[in-house]
């Protein structure tokens, strides 16, 4: 809080005013619009719009092709999290140990923040195109069976690697800079007390890592949820056959193509109640961070 | 380091060289498609070294997109890329420097209101409210236009937040030896607070550049004629679905274009970018 203030009618107002039209006019009217939306059937031609209360929430609920694309959301949120968590956490210990080269192979592993999710699908697509991706011929001669037109769950598979490989980049730097502010001293006493390298990973580096992972888990569900539609939308379109049909992908195919415009709303919704909760549930880890 | 362990130093470069190479693969392989012909992009396994065909490749995306997709130049793509980066990495900087100014230094009625409502922003992305943000950008007649492609995805929370963390660390005698010497606030802003603000401002250019750059459902959204579609867009416009007809040399050419202003500017910049992006999270 500033003790030293400035004083004027205007000035202010005048300050927060760009931003404030701009949040106005791009953020609460078409939320708002969603949340009524939401609430009324339209037809396409919007000859004729009536009041239905909760009937596109009801209809959601009953739609398998929707309940279907939240579990396969949640599939690909955790799998996102947890190959993009554990690869960058093994690459950020080993990084932080060695003394020379670090800087080296720092600026390589921030190279997939720079790529566009769009273009991070088109790149897996390359790699992973059954008749000539590079990746499925050494995977078909390992032997592995890699044609993703024909198993749905390989499909998932090519877009669960495209969101973690772009995502690795920031849990690295993150986890990198959570690692350097261990204190060397505890580190120190646990090498003196006779702890290996192993030990004191799991009972000292582990615990002091926690808050950072923690943080690192929420930022990469709601990126996993939200922040991969380029990737879907480059990479398969959602298919084949609704395999990567992930819910903002849904949201857009819904409203933009198939004009059913209460149900997208009523999605649109859906998916703001879940990232509201997710916002709400990453505040209060930073609360508590703060009284620490 | 705690104590000699030559075996695990080795283990370690052993594992961070294996890591960086499967991150990097995905970049190397496009980079050798855009040197190869199409035969060669085609053959499988498709060889790993440089072929001779990187000029005429470049020219011939750059010039005329690929005959097999859509056959629009690369070269306006990048023109209107950059427009949306540069414009978004600026606005966004300017209209969250302000505001952060007037919240951190003033107290006014609404004050509170303000910062809560910024605040709400940060929970609402465009994939969310798609449909309903398309519907007024497009009564404000900005379908196709570069204020429709930028103004709705300037403001930012994130910004904001990070110059009134920056702003509440100044200290006070700051602004109590500007008030002294009579200088209005403007006057304060201008010639205290954007000097100092520098290193955060280099941090968040790089940040919303690339963020800019990278959009990729809001211009699908709002571009329709194809003067209008950024880079990221005409590379997905270029593959038309099916592998035989996709001219991947070309593709992978146009997604080079694509990944090299944001690399470039990560990389140089990377000491800003990456203090900027750790501290802008906490």
């Amino acid at each position: 809080m500033k003790r030293t203030l400035f004083r004027s009618r205007w000035l202010p107002y005048a300050l927060v005013a760009p931003q404030m039209a701009v949040t106005l006019v791009f953020f609460f009217w078409p939320a708002f619009q969603a949340v009524r939306q939401s609430l009324l059937s339209q037809d396409v031609f919007a000859a004729r719009t009536s009041f239905v209360w909760f009937d596109n929430f009801k209809d959601l609920l009953h739609n398998p092709l929707y309940l279907n694309s939240f579990t396969l959301t949640l599939e690909f949120s955790v799998l996102v999290a947890v190959i993009g968590l554990s690869v960058a956490l093994v690459l950020a210990v080993f990084a932080d140990r060695i003394v020379s080269g670090a800087g080296i192979y720092k600026t390589l592993l921030i190279a997939p923040y720079a790529v566009a999710p769009a273009v991070a699908g088109v790149l897996w697509l390359f790699l992973l195109s059954p008749a000539l991706g590079i990746v499925s011929h050494w995977l078909q001669a390992l032997g592995v069976q890699w044609n993703y037109f024909v198993h749905p769950g390989q499909a998932l598979l090519l877009i669960v690697l495209a969101a973690a490989w772009k995502q690795i980049s920031y849990n690295f730097l993150f986890f990198l800079a959570g690692l350097q502010s261990i204190p060397r001293s505890l580190i120190e006493a646990a090498a003196i007390d006779g702890a290996g390298p192993l030990r004191r990973f799991k009972d000292i580096v582990l615990p002091l890592l926690s808050p950072t992972s923690f943080f690192l888990l929420v930022v990469n569900i709601v990126y996993a949820f939200f922040d991969t539609f380029a990737i879907v939308d480059a990479a398969t379109h959602g298919g084949p056959a609704q395999s990567t049909s992930i819910l903002v992908f849904e949201v857009y195919r819904d409203g933009m193509q198939a004009g059913d415009l209460g149900g997208s709303a009523a999605q649109s919704v859906v998916l703001m109640v879940i990232v509201i909760a997710l916002t709400v549930v990453q505040f209060r880890y930073v609360e508590k961070k703060v009284q620490y | 380091m705690v104590e000699r362990r030559p075996l695990l130093d080795a283990l370690s470069h052993a594992i961070l060289i294996a890591g960086v190479v499967i991150v990097i693969l995905p970049v190397y392989v496009a980079l050798i498609a855009s040197t190869l012909t199409l035969d060669q992009t085609l053959e499988v396994p498709m060889r790993l070294s440089p072929g001779s065909e990187l000029v005429n490749n470049f020219k011939a995306v750059l010039l005329h997109g690929s005959s097999q997709g859509s056959a629009a130049p690369v070269w306006p793509m990048l023109v209107n890329s950059l427009i949306m980066a540069l414009v978004i990495a600026f606005g966004k900087i300017s209209i969250s420097i302000l505001s952060a100014f007037a919240i951190v230094y003033f107290r006014f009625p609404l004050r509170q209101l303000f910062f809560w409502m910024i605040f709400v922003t940060l929970m609402l992305p465009v994939e969310v409210r798609i449909l309903p943000t398309y519907q007024v950008v497009s009564e404000l007649h900005l379908v196709d236009t570069y204020t429709g492609l930028t103004l709705p995805l300037i403001a930012s929370a994130t910004a904001t937040f990070l110059f009134r963390q920056f702003f509440l660390t100044l200290p006070d005698e700051l602004a109590e030896a500007a008030r002294i010497d009579g200088a209005t606030p403007m006057r304060f802003f201008l010639d205290v607070v954007l000097p100092l603000s520098k290193t955060n401002i280099a941090a968040l250019f790089v940040i919303m550049f690339i963020y800019g750059w990278n959009q990729y459902l809001w211009p699908l959204l709002v571009t329709t004629r194809e003067s209008m579609y950024t880079t990221v867009i005409g590379i997905k416009r270029m593959i038309p679905g099916g592998d035989a007809a996709t001219e991947w040399n070309l593709v992978m050419a146009t997604a080079v274009l694509a990944m090299l202003p944001p690399l470039v500017v990560v990389i140089g910049m990377q000491r800003w970018f990456v203090r900027g992006l750790v501290d802008s999270e906490k």
